[in-house]
């Protein structure tokens, strides 16, 4: 057999999605009234954001053959976080916390740029942290993944909702306008390249900024990441963690670094949908949501829940599909009571048809993994 | 003799279950103190006031009996909140004799509808459930039309949920015929040594002649049936079917199986454990709410109760080859 067709029946899945949501997302494009406009690609790329960066925070810990039931919690946490520290208040404003009628002063933050950037750092190192924690837990407790997160996570919403009893804050509009609109509105905000208007700059205007944040973090830090010792053992331990063991690799490292990538990821989508939303919500529904939508983009995308094969790529693949199904709603302007139902089938349907490998197998006893 | 060399030395499964009634009684004892301190009375110490509690414990009592069975099967349910829901939904809208039978039949329905996409199609599951999960939800609400329902409980439906014989509330005779029925069908039958055996290694299970597929779909159907049974129970107490009514018995229920000492890969774990396990959570939910509790710090203190117990008991093997 040829190198490619073994590299694309390694990779059928994750294949699968691609070509799937490049199916659908050229038929909503074809359908859509203003289809191929830049507006219509900002604002799926805004509505895709969160979600993607959710999912791509559950799959590293999958890869590793855990499950992180945390990340919607984690990313609600930062995103009440940020609606402290991203304000964009001049500087010397005072920094403090409301708790149960205590005031705890935290200092003052710089202001302007200097703030939110400083802001934005602190909501990211917190979401790590968080992740570390949920790391340090699975690996020095010894308890199994899928029930610490879920304890750690009732403790993220705790603390997010003591941040946010009611949904409120405020987020720097300008950091609002900046994020969520094209490349040539961003360049306006923050005045580079002419204001947007040198003209070289012309054909990149129309794409959407936060399309261009999802490739940066792919590129600049799930790829370096991946070529990692470390990284290759997230996919060691998720094939075989005893032979990864007895192979050597730091097995404790890799699984902490991977539940410490997925808090960051999660924190990343936390950070766009509180700048997005220009508010800081604890909302306890929405952060569920994201964790059950964050698992069936993962397996969607490709990547085994018993771990070993995969990507992160994949699962923003299967992210996207899962927000165009949606999309599909208000093109065919389907009533929205009958929405939840096609969602659920749509996700039934997949996933059965991925199970047509069980008919191929030829001896029952590699069912059981 | 015996009895007390099982407490001062109890084996691997009775730990958890030894450690989580301390827990309850330490739950017991800083409650009373906190209501002495600031009120002059120990409302935790009356009859019935537990009484009442243990009546609210019964509908995660009874949801917890059935997650236990397919955790012990190293799966999970995550439909559990929409079948509850329609199981309850569905019994206030047929209404009639008819109620009760139509609630536990979707229950019924929806587990094995579970169990043959987890048994045959081998789909994990966690992802199935979920997707069984939304199609319920949407089904819902599709019936629904978004609206809360309008349909009442019948008067048969509150009286088992909301009544009392001789003071004892029913829905505790519910949850306790529920119990006697798994705790037996565990220990003392074919299907409760098969359930053990497939948690442990599936394989191996299937090799000894054990029809694994069958057991997991009677596991899910059990599951099912028991959501559906905590629904239409839910529904009589509260005499109405409402949106959402299931969302906070999911992760309640299979925290209690786990703090009962239940491995949550499954093979391992006892009833009895999942028992105290929903005692422990109930009582805590309390105490929290006497104490005026916010939800922020409700939420805080659950999670870290979790870990804590954990961390004493629940801790995994180290992998060394």
């Amino acid at each position: 057999m040829s190198d490619i067709a073994i590299r694309v029946r390694q990779n059928f899945a994750f294949l699968t999605a691609v070509a799937l949501f490049f199916v659908v997302y050229l038929l909503y494009q074809l359908v859509h009234p203003k289809g191929f406009s830049s507006a219509v690609l900002v604002q799926n790329s805004d509505e895709v954001f969160t979600l993607a960066l959710v999912a791509m925070a559950q799959t590293v810990p999958v890869l590793a053959a855990g499950l992180d039931l945390s990340v919607g919690a984690l990313m609600t946490m930062v995103g009440c976080f940020a609606s402290y520290l991203l304000t964009g208040a001049p500087e010397g404003t005072p920094l403090a916390l409301d708790l149960a009628g205590f005031r705890i002063g935290l200092g003052t933050l710089p202001g302007g740029g200097t703030g939110i950037l400083f802001g934005a750092l602190i909501c990211l190192a917190i979401g790590a942290g968080c992740g570390l924690l949920n790391g340090a837990i699975v690996v020095y407790g010894r308890i199994q993944p899928i029930i610490a997160t879920l304890a750690t996570g009732a403790i993220f919403i705790g603390v997010a909702l003591f941040l946010r009893p009611q949904p409120g804050g405020k987020i720097n509009e300008d950091l609002n306008w900046a994020l969520t609109n094209s490349l040539g509105d961003f360049a306006s905000t923050v005045h580079i390249f002419n204001d947007g208007a040198a003209p070289w700059f012309a054909p990149f205007a129309g794409i959407p900024t936060s399309f261009v944040i999802l490739v940066l973090i792919l590129l600049l830090v799930w790829l370096p990441f991946s070529r990692t010792v470390t990284g290759r053992t997230i996919y060691a331990i998720g094939s075989a963690e005893g032979a990864a063991y007895m192979s050597g690799l730091d097995v404790k490292r890799a699984r902490v670094a991977a539940f410490a990538l997925g808090g960051f990821f999660a924190a990343c989508g936390g950070l766009f949908l509180a700048i997005q939303t220009s508010s800081g919500n604890a909302d306890i529904p929405q952060a569920g949501a994201y964790t059950l939508n964050s698992i069936a983009a993962v397996v969607i995308g490709g990547t085994s829940l018993l771990g070993g094969s995969g990507g992160v790529l994949g699962s923003v693949f299967g992210a996207m599909i899962l927000r165009v199904i949606s999309f599909f709603f208000r093109v065919f302007d389907i009533a929205p009571l009958l929405q939840p139902l096609f969602e659920g089938v749509i996700l039934l349907a997949a996933v059965s048809i991925g199970a047509a490998r069980v008919l191929r197998v030829k001896n029952t006893l590699e069912l059981f993994r | 003799m015996t009895a007390i060399a099982a407490i001062l030395k109890p084996s691997r499964d009775d730990r958890p279950i030894l450690i989580a009634a301390l827990f309850i009684v330490a739950i017991l004892v800083a409650g009373t103190v906190y209501t002495w301190h600031r009120f002059g009375s120990a409302p935790l110490l009356s009859p019935n006031y537990l009484l009442q509690q243990l009546q609210i414990g019964a509908f995660l009592g009874i949801v917890a009996a059935g997650t236990m069975l397919v955790i012990l099967i190293s799966q999970i349910d995550l439909s559990i909140p929409w079948t509850l829901t329609a199981a309850a939904m569905m019994a206030t809208s047929v209404g009639g004799p008819w109620a009760i039978p139509v609630g536990l039949l979707i229950g019924l329905i929806v587990g094995v509808l579970n169990g043959l996409g987890v048994a045959y199609l081998r789909v994990p599951s966690m992802i199935f459930t979920l997707g069984v999960n939304a199609v319920m939800r949407g089904l819902m609400v599709a019936h629904t039309g978004g609206f809360a329902p309008q349909t009442g409980a019948t008067e048969f439906m509150r009286t088992i949920a909301a009544g009392r014989i001789l003071g004892i509330p029913n829905a505790l005779f519910v949850w306790i015929a529920v119990s006697l029925a798994v705790a037996v069908m565990l220990q003392r039958t074919v299907l409760g040594r098969a359930i053990y055996a497939i948690g442990n290694k599936e394989a191996a299970a299937y090799l000894a002649g054990v029809n694994t597929k069958g057991v997991t779909v009677i596991c899910f159907a059990l599951c099912g049936l028991t959501a559906g049974l905590a629904g239409v129970l839910l529904a009589g107490y509260s005499q109405k079917a409402y949106q959402g009514m299931g969302d906070a018995y999911l992760l309640p229920a299979i925290a209690a199986v786990v703090i009962g000492g239940t491995n949550i890969l499954g093979g391992r774990g006892r009833y009895l454990g999942t028992l105290v396990g929903v005692i422990l959570i109930v009582l805590l939910n309390s105490v929290l709410s006497i104490m005026e509790m916010p939800e922020a710090g409700r939420q805080v203190i659950y999670g870290a109760v979790i870990i804590l117990m954990l961390l004493v008991y629940g801790r995994g093997e180290r992998v060394t080859s």
